[in-house]
């Protein structure tokens, strides 16, 4: 997609649960007007945001082979359902490989670190440098570093 | 009155224990703490493993301390309500986390004028014997909502979003 696109995006902004869902919430603002889903690891975060559509998939980590493994189908079945225009991640693993298979099928990726990343990128983030668009770091320093852009944080 | 959590994916005893000892010794402050996966006895607090996130809000808010891990989360409710926090940070030698990035969360979060960082159990019972002695009635923090920082990022995220390249800057560098 080049250009100026003005039809109504579907978002698909994913992020595990805890401070990583907190930071999305705080830039859901951005996604204001779009067709936004989310999809966390935390079932009790549709309490939260009642009217929106909200898709669930398994936590995981490099040390847990196995719940990867189901991440990854689930997120699959995700991605392929909600079709999005663009794939927003605030971490961990899960982002990663949304933003891996939503650019199979033509998506826009964007990775944002979590904040709480102050000295060096998240692995996701940095597996994220080779296949999503933009990379975001929440601190000008790592940034600086990591070739990660920053471009302001959420506090 | 002090609500106490430590996110719901790793244990942290050296924390809660430190809390339970000092709730002991103050038995007119309620303190009660979302433990997650931390298997320890506590007897002078109330305990949950794992709040939702509708309770958590509601007791979060309810609050007139919070004590936690240097969680970003947290930090960020307590910054969005106001709420003076006090933080430990969980560091890797203790088996806590996968690495030290805790710690440096709470040095830069220190700048907030609702953090107090407490890094282990003796700072801890000090920064709440503070707030204690002041009947834990300090004036609320500013809150974050009007963040100098969070409006260039909303920008530069909705411009992604709706592929507006012309109101995008172009990569900072």
């Amino acid at each position: 997609m080049t250009g100026k696109n003005r039809h109504r995006p579907t978002v698909l902004a994913v992020s595990s649960g805890g401070g990583h869902w907190v930071q999305m919430q705080h830039l859901a603002p951005a996604f204001a007007g779009a067709d936004v889903h989310y999809a966390t690891t935390d079932s009790t975060a549709r309490e939260r945001v009642e009217g929106t559509n909200v898709h669930t998939y398994p936590d995981a980590n490099k040390d847990t082979p196995l719940r990867l493994i189901a991440c990854t189908l689930r997120m699959a079945w995700i991605v392929l359902r909600v079709r999005p225009n663009v794939v927003i991640s605030t971490g961990a693993a899960g982002g990663f490989l949304a933003i891996k298979m939503a650019r199979l099928i033509g998506a826009r990726t964007m990775f944002v670190d979590s904040i709480a990343n102050a000295r060096t990128l998240s692995i996701s983030a940095r597996l994220s440098l080779d296949v999503a668009d933009r990379v975001l770091s929440q601190w000008p320093a790592v940034a600086d570093l990591t070739g990660a852009e920053y471009r302001g944080a959420v506090i | 009155m002090i609500f106490a959590t430590v996110g719901t994916q790793l244990p942290f005893d050296r924390m809660l224990y430190a809390l339970d000892v000092w709730a002991g010794s103050n038995p007119g402050v309620s303190v009660f703490a979302q433990i997650g996966t931390s298997t320890g006895t506590f007897h002078n607090m109330e305990t949950v493993d794992n709040l939702g996130q509708s309770a958590f809000h509601q007791r979060f808010q309810a609050a007139k301390l919070i004590v936690a891990h240097a969680g970003m989360g947290t930090i960020l409710s307590a910054a969005e309500l106001g709420k003076p926090i006090i933080l430990m940070p969980r560091r890797f030698k203790f088996g806590e986390h996968r690495n030290d990035h805790q710690q440096d969360t709470a040095t830069e979060m220190a700048r907030l004028s609702n953090v107090t960082v407490a890094d282990e159990a003796d700072a801890l019972h000090e920064s709440l014997d503070w707030y204690a002695r002041s009947n834990f009635d300090v004036a609320p923090a500013t809150t974050c909502a009007e963040s100098a920082t969070l409006q260039p990022l909303l920008d530069v995220i909705r411009a992604f979003v709706w592929d507006d390249q012309a109101s995008d800057t172009g990569r900072a560098t």
